[in-house]
């Protein structure tokens, strides 16, 4: 990993954050043709159209309107809420904490269950396990989420009162308590995920076991063991971190669902929220914060990608 | 054409796939005629009723028919997934060839900026235009024809940089064709291909997409029995009457299924050689 495409990845990385920004306002502020009329409402008096039209800067041109509010975002200042009349920015950072760590314990949940099932399925190609672990992930890929929610709040919450259906409370103030609420929510974003991630290293695993070098390790004498993890598995394993990553994307979007759902105050449900309210500077610095969390984590799992396989040379 | 479809159907997973798009179709054509009671007909006495010989896949909080309401339904679910799906991938299919045809930096300044864009996840994307846009089935199409536009531009382009190299393309640019010409008339059929099947695929994720907008009260509108919307309003109901909630679910993995059945059914026929 050389240090110039260290920098274009870092340099790609802030194209993409500014491109993103760039639409998110042209989306909320520029394409509504009168923004304060649709914030507003129908029943709004011309003298509070006239105050935020002037509290928006709306007067102005487009790319005058983008500059100064990159500029303040850029400076951390996303703005008062139109809701709650907080600053936006550490309410949502403080919702975004609590998404990521709703994404996190889904992550490990999905390599701990989906790598296994994975491997299991690639070596008995083609048999019962293979079918049902296949069966399963198409499953997994073919209900949305707030279907796979709802059915497991149905079963596990209601029928049999196993878990509570809604509400969040953290885990580091009772940890019991804020595992068993974070369980419905994790358990639905992993049976997604783990549909993925299964179905991709089940491939891999039978891409690297057709490979010259399994065959010379088998051919040498070892045992299927050390042939299974210390060869196979090491680069079966590699292209996992590139799927999680772009499952990030898909997390985050999920999440504004699954958040909704079981009552999670994270960035998802606070940006549905604003979205319900009108509140536009919350709307945008919720779909920001969510989009450039994305990016960073994309960009990580590049260098981590990098870092990991000498093999690859990028230029 | 008919020796793709032979061999698509030859093998259990399209023959299902195939089996329930015809069904899927039969709803969204006859649903209304074949449907047994009238979508919004209200029978007070049946609140709730489960499922059996009257409502077959039981009755919601106002007595109204699961299965007549499913069927009905599927005329306001799947042909907006169908749509959005097709103007998503067709506009998706012009900027990634277009890309590819343009080459060098230019091409990198698309492709680059693709990609940003596709830093948005699909779902945020298309809650913010329909936020912007207005609630409601057409424009949840919009945005969700939106969304789909960039994911369907990298996959096109990358098959379309081969195709950019092919001697007809060479050909056609030393005859002096215009740039719109060999996009349009060189460039787009060498890569239906797999566009038609990446389309297939995506149309499983508009049916998601689209019924999980209604469901949160941006896509669809009451009283239409889009399923999305039937899953939202059963939520309330969910322990006395469960049927409400699991029949319109069941519609929509269904329809997901088929569809990620023919496409990657589609892509097994069209490359015999590849095992997985």
């Amino acid at each position: 990993m050389s240090l110039a495409w260290f920098a274009r990845r870092l340099l790609l990385m802030v194209y993409t954050v500014i491109v993103v920004s760039m639409l998110v306002f042209a989306i909320t502020q520029v394409l509504p043709a009168d923004a304060a009329q649709s914030l507003l409402g129908e029943n709004a008096t011309p003298e509070m159209l006239a105050a935020l039209r002037a509290k928006l800067g709306l007067g102005a041109p487009a790319w005058q309107q983008y500059l100064h509010w990159a500029g303040r975002v850029f400076t951390g200042d996303f703005g008062i809420s139109m809701r709650t009349s907080q600053p936006v920015g550490p309410e949502m950072l403080s919702a975004l904490s609590r998404s990521l760590l709703l994404a996190a314990s889904s992550i490990l949940v999905t390599l701990v269950v989906a790598v296994p099932l994975g491997v299991v399925a690639a070596l008995r190609q083609g048999r019962l396990a293979d079918t049902g672990v296949s069966l399963i992930a198409y499953l997994g890929v073919s209900l949305p989420e707030f279907v796979t929610a709802t059915l497991l709040a149905l079963l596990l919450a209601d029928t049999l009162h196993w878990l509570p259906a809604t509400g969040y409370v953290s885990p580091l103030e009772h940890f019991g308590d804020g595992i068993s609420h974070l369980a419905l929510p994790v358990l639905t974003i992993s049976v997604i995920l783990i549909a993925h991630v299964m179905r991709m290293m089940r491939s891999e695993t039978l891409d690297v076991l057709k490979s010259d070098y399994i065959r010379a390790a088998r051919l040498k004498g070892l045992p299927e063991r050390t042939v299974l993890f210390r060869h196979a598995l090491r680069n079966a394993l590699l292209p996992v971190v590139t799927i999680i990553a772009l499952d990030v994307g898909y997390l985050l979007g999920g999440i504004i669902v699954i958040e909704e759902i079981f009552a999670i105050p994270g960035i998802g449900r606070a940006l549905m929220v604003a979205i319900t309210a009108r509140d536009l500077p919350s709307i945008q610095a919720g779909a920001l914060i969510m989009a450039a969390t994305y990016a960073v984590t994309n960009t990580l799992a590049d260098m981590a990608y990098a870092a990991l396989d000498p093999r690859i040379r990028y230029d | 054409m008919i020796e793709l479809f032979v061999r698509l159907i030859r093998r259990p997973q399209g023959l299902v796939g195939v089996t329930l798009l015809a069904l899927i179709a039969i709803a969204c054509l006859f649903g209304p005629a074949l449907a047994p009671y009238a979508p919004e007909k209200i029978d007070f006495l049946g609140r709730f009723r489960p499922p059996g010989w009257q409502n077959w896949l039981g009755a919601d909080q106002f007595g109204r028919d699961i299965l007549s309401r499913l069927m009905v339904g599927a005329r306001s679910t799947v042909p907006m997934a169908l749509i959005a799906t097709f103007v998503g991938s067709a506009a998706g299919a012009i900027i990634g060839v277009g890309s590819a045809y343009l080459g060098g930096r230019t091409d990198e300044a698309i492709m680059r900026t693709n990609d940003a864009v596709m830093a948005i996840p699909g779902l945020l994307l298309a809650l913010l235009l329909v936020s912007t846009l207005g609630n409601g089935a057409g424009n949840a199409v919009i945005a969700i024809a939106v969304a789909f536009a960039p994911g369907m531009a990298r996959v096109t382009r990358s098959v379309a940089l081969n195709v950019r190299n092919q001697d007809y393309v060479k050909a056609a640019i030393a005859r002096g064709e215009g740039a719109v010409w060999i996009i349009f008339r060189e460039m787009l059929p060498n890569v239906m291909a797999p566009i038609v099947i990446e389309s297939t695929i995506r149309v499983s994720f508009a049916v998601m997409l689209f019924a999980t907008l209604s469901f949160l009260g941006v896509g669809a509108q009451p009283p239409a029995s889009e399923w999305g919307l039937m899953v939202a309003d059963a939520r309330q109901y969910m322990y006395q009457a469960p049927w409400g909630l699991i029949m319109p679910s069941t519609a929509i993995a269904l329809t997901a299924i088929a569809f990620n059945l023919v496409g990657d059914g589609l892509r097994d026929a069209l490359n015999p050689k590849d095992e997985r």
